[in-house]
């Protein structure tokens, strides 16, 4: 019987969650087992209707697994549009407060919901389908494992769910991009575990003797990604049927345990992982083998043992010790290089293929990327110098620099593996259009470039005015002044988010074009020029 | 090059690429976070710190709760223009209590290390009703629903428990008088001797303006009233402190 054992299990779920809504000891987590019971009924019930009680047909176990990963490119544009769409809300109730509707969607309450939306939800997902294509075409084997890739999928969509829905109801841990609770971490710590042995069980029955480079990030994002959520999410629960939990360490611990953990979810989960992508898809894109193997290697060991040590940057001029606070800056630091050789390695697989950019509106959001991966691990290195960061730190310089690596490398890489993925996956001959992919490549660099070059001059003026002193020693502004000093910029950094919103919006338009197996009618991209050029008439002569 | 040949090895066995890599992400970690448990200058004691009373602790959930900390720092930098503005730069020790710390990363708003005794009761709940009425270049949201609901307290004690679990020395009579005490500080017609031998400076009466039920902003402003007020700034030995 088709499903047979998975809807008993899920129906054992929901039970549970029933019961939990029943027996919960505070209003928040009977309000979220209700969200749990719902949720996972409806996808029993969908499986329910859609089982059959024939034998199932034989699969082909050479052919790949493209099942769960065309789910999870669908995933990946949904997730993106709303958590961009959370983003813009949250930018405008900071010009606007009076857009903050309370309790729910007060500006505390949504911006995790933004941070997780397009961190887990958008990149999560981007992560986990490319990584799953990759793993199987470089290895040469279908998926392992059987239906864990589904579970893979479901589980992780849960989680979202279960995040997403908990801080609205006020259900979060407060500690940045570790926000959820207890159980849900719970949750995920098995979907993690689950797509380790799926990633890695695929590599190991693989049919190339070699693990292909793509495959080594992907690995150690997994790996050390497990390793970060369950150290970081240490908690003690106050009851089994409730919400609140504290965490295990406190204080000066707990904060460089978290800054452990969140910058290098800056690290792993938004560096490595997605590095893994660009080695895969750019090449791929660009039909050019990458530019140096060394280099790969080099950078590969470089970039994962020396981003562990850079938390502490997070925590400048804090009551963290000293030589903590100095370690983690000269690792940031040095961290410049290995990321620079990440980028060099991407930009130079194009030699030779430089005509691209030109011409294929999707090599130029791979290009662009890089481009702004390179730009925010300089930036970052800079920001992690002390004197820089006293200046830095707490103001909107940082949420400037987060965007340009977060919209400009993690979003852009995204966006040209999902557009190489969705046409090959569906067996279309093309996208639906090109012409809307470069609507989409303009909008979302220009909307980058508004965000961030406001965030920078604003941030660095917020600075400037909290230590601005006159010359009788006075300070000079209040800190309210300095909250009206940046409604101007709050407004311009709104529609810089709603531009690259507008891009997002346009890729889900193709892309479902795409897979309806529309093809638009329109001009072509121009072509390469074939014929080598002849020299202008005009053309300087050297005597 | 003979050692680029060997990564070969490494390439081929997927064990080992699992293994080595997780090797070589342990180890700025520990390096860095394991002497935080043990050096003097993180688990030092300051004279006057002492664990959350239990309304406090709840107002501190509600905190935690609406994300204030993703705009408001509660960690002073031992800058000048930070001590003027704000006061005493934050010892290690004032946290020592807080599972987990909200030290902040944004200061949308302003520091509230100290934000204790700077405003009254009254200032705090029409700022969180209606921030713009005492701050007009607010950009803070409302938090009038708070007024309106009374602090879910069941049994209170499980939430000292949790905490006594990991490491704040909550005494058995503390667990005891959990619901009692929390009612009992919000409550400005009862003797609260007991409470304020077990929590010393711990601030009394009704917060919220309204003394027929403990509100979520009873406890809320009980929290914020009491941040930074613990540490006796006259009797802290900077030299002795600094290391």
């Amino acid at each position: 019987m088709k499903f047979g054992t998975e809807i008993v299990l899920l129906s054992l779920f929901a039970f549970a969650a029933l019961v939990a809504a029943g027996f919960g000891v505070d209003e928040p987590f009977r309000q979220h087992m209700w969200v749990l019971f719902f949720a996972v009924a409806g996808f029993t019930a969908i499986l329910l209707r859609n089982t059959e009680f024939k034998p199932a047909v034989p699969i082909d176990p050479a052919a790949f697994m493209d099942g769960p990963i065309r789910y999870g490119a669908v995933a990946t544009v949904f997730w993106g549009v709303v958590g961009m769409l959370v983003g813009v809300v949250i930018a405008l109730q900071l010009a606007y407060p009076d857009l903050s509707v309370e309790p729910w969607f007060n500006f505390g309450r949504l911006r995790p919901l933004h941070t997780s939306g397009v961190v887990f939800a958008f990149g999560g997902n981007a992560l986990l389908c490319t990584s799953l294509y990759v793993v199987q075409r470089t290895c040469r084997a279908r998926l392992f494992g059987g239906n864990l890739a589904w579970f893979v999928f479901w589980g992780y969509q849960l989680f979202i769910v279960m995040a997403a829905t908990g801080y609205l109801l006020g259900i979060t841990e407060s500690r940045e991009y570790a926000e959820p609770e207890w159980y849900v971490d719970l949750w995920l710590t098995m979907v993690w575990v689950a797509y380790l042995v799926l990633f890695l069980g695929t590599i190991l029955k693989r049919r190339e003797p070699h693990i292909y480079v793509a495959n080594w990030f992907y690995l150690s994002f997994i790996v050390t990604i497990a390793m970060l959520h369950v150290i970081n999410n240490l908690s003690m629960p106050v009851s089994f049927v409730g919400s609140k939990s504290y965490s295990a360490f406190s204080g000066v611990q707990d904060a460089l345990t978290q800054w452990w953990y969140g910058h290098n979810a800056v690290g792993f989960f938004l560096t490595a992982g997605f590095l893994g992508m660009m080695y895969y898809f750019v090449p791929k894109q660009a039909n050019r083998p990458v530019y140096s193997y060394r280099l790969s290697i080099i950078h590969f060991w470089a970039l994962i043992f020396l981003y562990i040590w850079a938390g502490p940057h997070h925590l400048h001029y804090t009551a963290l010790p000293d030589w903590a606070q100095t370690l983690g800056m000269a690792f940031s630091i040095m961290l410049w290089m290995p990321s620079w050789g990440g980028m060099i390695n991407g930009l130079m697989t194009l030699s030779g293929a430089w005509d691209k950019l030109r011409t294929d509106p999707i090599i130029r959001m791979m290009v662009m990327a890089i481009a702004f991966y390179g730009m925010s691990t300089f930036e970052g290195p800079m920001m992690s110098i002390k004197a820089v960061n006293s200046l830095s730190h707490y103001t909107d310089w940082t949420i400037g620099h987060v965007h340009s690596g977060a919209l400009g490398w993690v979003g852009m890489i995204s966006f040209g593996a999902i557009y190489f993925m969705v046409p090959k996956l569906w067996n279309r001959e093309r996208l639906y259009s090109l012409r809307l992919v470069n609507w989409h490549f303009w909008l979302a660099t220009l909307g980058i470039v508004v965000y961030a070059a406001v965030m920078w001059v604003s941030g660095v003026m917020q600075g400037l005015m909290w230590r601005e002193y006159d010359e009788q020693g006075f300070l000079v502004f209040s800190f309210a002044e300095t909250v009206a000093a940046m409604h101007l910029y709050y407004i311009m950094r709104a529609i810089g988010g709603a531009m690259y919103l507008s891009g997002a919006l346009i890729m889900a338009w193709n892309v479902t074009m795409t897979i309806l197996g529309y093809q638009r009618e329109e001009k072509p991209m121009p072509r390469p020029i074939a014929a080598v050029r002849p020299a202008r008439s005009g053309a300087r002569k050297w005597a | 090059m003979g050692l680029m040949d060997k990564h070969a090895v490494i390439e081929k066995n997927a064990t080992l690429l699992l293994v080595g890599s997780l090797l070589v992400v342990t180890i700025g970690g520990i390096v860095e976070i394991a002497p935080l448990f043990y050096l003097d200058n993180t688990i030092e004691k300051v004279e006057g710190m002492r664990p959350y009373s239990p309304l406090e602790l709840a107002g501190r959930n509600i905190y935690v709760r609406e994300g204030c900390y993703l705009c408001h720092s509660q960690m002073i930098r031992p800058f000048r223009d930070e001590v003027e503005r704000y006061g005493h730069y934050s010892l290690a020790a004032e946290s020592m209590y807080d599972h987990p710390f909200q030290w902040g990363s944004k200061r949308t708003g302003p520091d509230l290390a100290r934000v204790g005794d700077r405003y009254s009761n009254e200032w705090h709940v029409q700022h969180l009703v209606d921030p713009r009425s005492v701050v007009p270049e607010s950009i803070m949201p409302s938090y009038a629903f708070l007024k309106e609901m009374p602090i879910e307290v069941k049994d209170f004690s499980t939430h000292l428990i949790a905490n006594s679990r990991v490491g704040v020395p909550y005494s058995d009579d503390m667990i005891a008088s959990a619901n009692a005490d929390l009612m009992a500080q919000a409550d400005p017609n009862i003797d609260t001797s007991g409470l304020e031998a077990r929590y010393p400076k711990a601030k009394l009466g009704d917060f919220d303006g309204n003394p027929q039920q403990v509100s979520e902003m009873d406890a809320l402003v009980a929290y914020l009233q009491m941040l930074g007020t613990l540490v006796d700034f006259k009797n802290y030995d900077e030299a002795a402190g600094y290391r």
